[in-house]
């Protein structure tokens, strides 16, 4: 297999970092505009992705620590999703203690949108974490069964 | 006369499909909605979101994302476990 | 009968995905017929909620005209589209771990080769 050319790989250097900005705007305006948690976590976790066909898997690999994405990111952005829902039990669950009616000024520094704001901050994270793994996972999975290195694959890694 | 059973078989499935997805109501017209209209009048009232649908996802309905991120986290898991490290043979 | 286009299109989707499903050999050719019969009911899902000249819901993005096409049915397949994903991705790892242990992916060897 031929490496990927020059232009390609500086191309999804670049990239990787705007689709990285994109995504977290998508998920930081997901209340007011068209996204939220889903989508802006998914196009945050095109940023692996990119440095993977940047990169290499070998060098990714040895620079991304899965602890990170595993434990920071995924259980953490599920765990504050259950929490906040969890917050608003006096009520019911998952009832929006923070929101506040339209044109009334909120009396913390949040949005008028309450939970929802940060509910999809959580989703938005969590999706990021596990989509990010899933790829790496996978990608890791293709050399873990194979009994010799594999030399055509090499390179990718200059 | 495998194959000819097969595809009278797929005729016939795929007739029964087009008939019943043709008397689904017409496109464009689905009909009163109160639920829907609720949603659509007083989303924007009650928690100031613009957007209807994520006030539909987070708030309204929130044990379905709530469902949804549990299935996301498990098939998490199990490719991890699937792929996990000294599992060469 | 051609109003309903749409819905017509749905069936033909569904179709073409079963008719994959039972006539392929190939365990990736079986995988990517699930994905296009997740969209086809994804697509069928979307369908129902759409009024004519329905605009998107959301408030500021929608001006004046016409009425608001239903949100719920939106929501729910953002749902279904995560999910399907994710099943999406466990199915293809089971085929990796499948070409494996079997050397194949072809369904007929497998069952002829039982282990």
């Amino acid at each position: 297999m031929n490496p990927l050319s020059l232009i390609v790989r500086v191309g999804c250097d670049i990239f990787a970092w705007f689709m990285l900005v994109f995504g977290t705007n998508v998920i930081i305006h997901g209340y007011m505009s068209p996204g939220g948690g889903f989508q802006g976590g998914a196009i945050a976790a095109t940023f692996i992705v990119f440095l993977l066909v940047a990169y290499g898997s070998r060098r990714v690999h040895s620079w991304v620590n899965e602890g990170i994405y595993d434990v920071l990111f995924d259980e953490l952005g599920l765990l504050s999703f259950i929490i906040l829902a969890f917050l608003g039990l006096p009520t019911s669950f998952f009832f929006n203690y923070l929101a506040t009616p339209l044109g009334v000024a909120s009396p913390w520094f949040t949005p008028g949108a309450g939970t929802i704001f940060f509910m999809s901050i959580a989703v938005g994270i969590e999706v990021t974490g596990a989509l990010s793994l899933v790829i790496l996972n996978m990608h890791r999975g293709i050399r873990l069964f194979s009994e010799s290195p594999m030399e055509e694959e090499l390179g990718h890694d200059r | 006369m495998k194959k000819t059973l097969f595809v009278a078989a797929a005729i016939i499935i795929g007739g029964l499909l087009i008939g019943a997805l043709d008397m689904v109501h017409p496109f464009g017209n689905p009909g009163a909605a109160p639920m829907d209209n609720y949603y659509l009048e007083n989303s924007l009232k009650e928690l100031s979101t613009e957007n209807i649908v994520t006030s539909i996802v987070f708030d309204y309905r929130g044990f379905d994302t709530l469902g949804e991120a549990a299935v996301l986290f498990t098939a998490l898991c199990s490719i991890t476990v699937l792929f996990r490290e000294g599992r060469k043979k | 009968m051609i109003g309903n286009g749409p819905f017509l299109a749905v069936g033909i989707l569904f179709l073409i995905a079963l008719v994959g499903i039972f006539t392929q050999k190939n365990l990736i050719k079986i995988a990517m017929a699930i994905a296009i019969l997740g969209s086809s009911v994804n697509l069928f899902l979307v369908a129902l909620g759409y009024r004519t000249g329905g605009t998107v819901p959301i408030h500021y993005l929608a001006g004046e005209g016409g009425p608001m096409v239903l949100p719920t049915p939106q929501a729910m397949t953002l749902t279904a589209i995560v999910i399907a994903l994710a099943t999406t991705a466990l199915l293809l790892s089971l085929i990796m771990l499948i070409y494996r242990h079997y050397g194949t992916i072809n369904v007929d060897e497998i069952r002829r080769l039982r282990g």
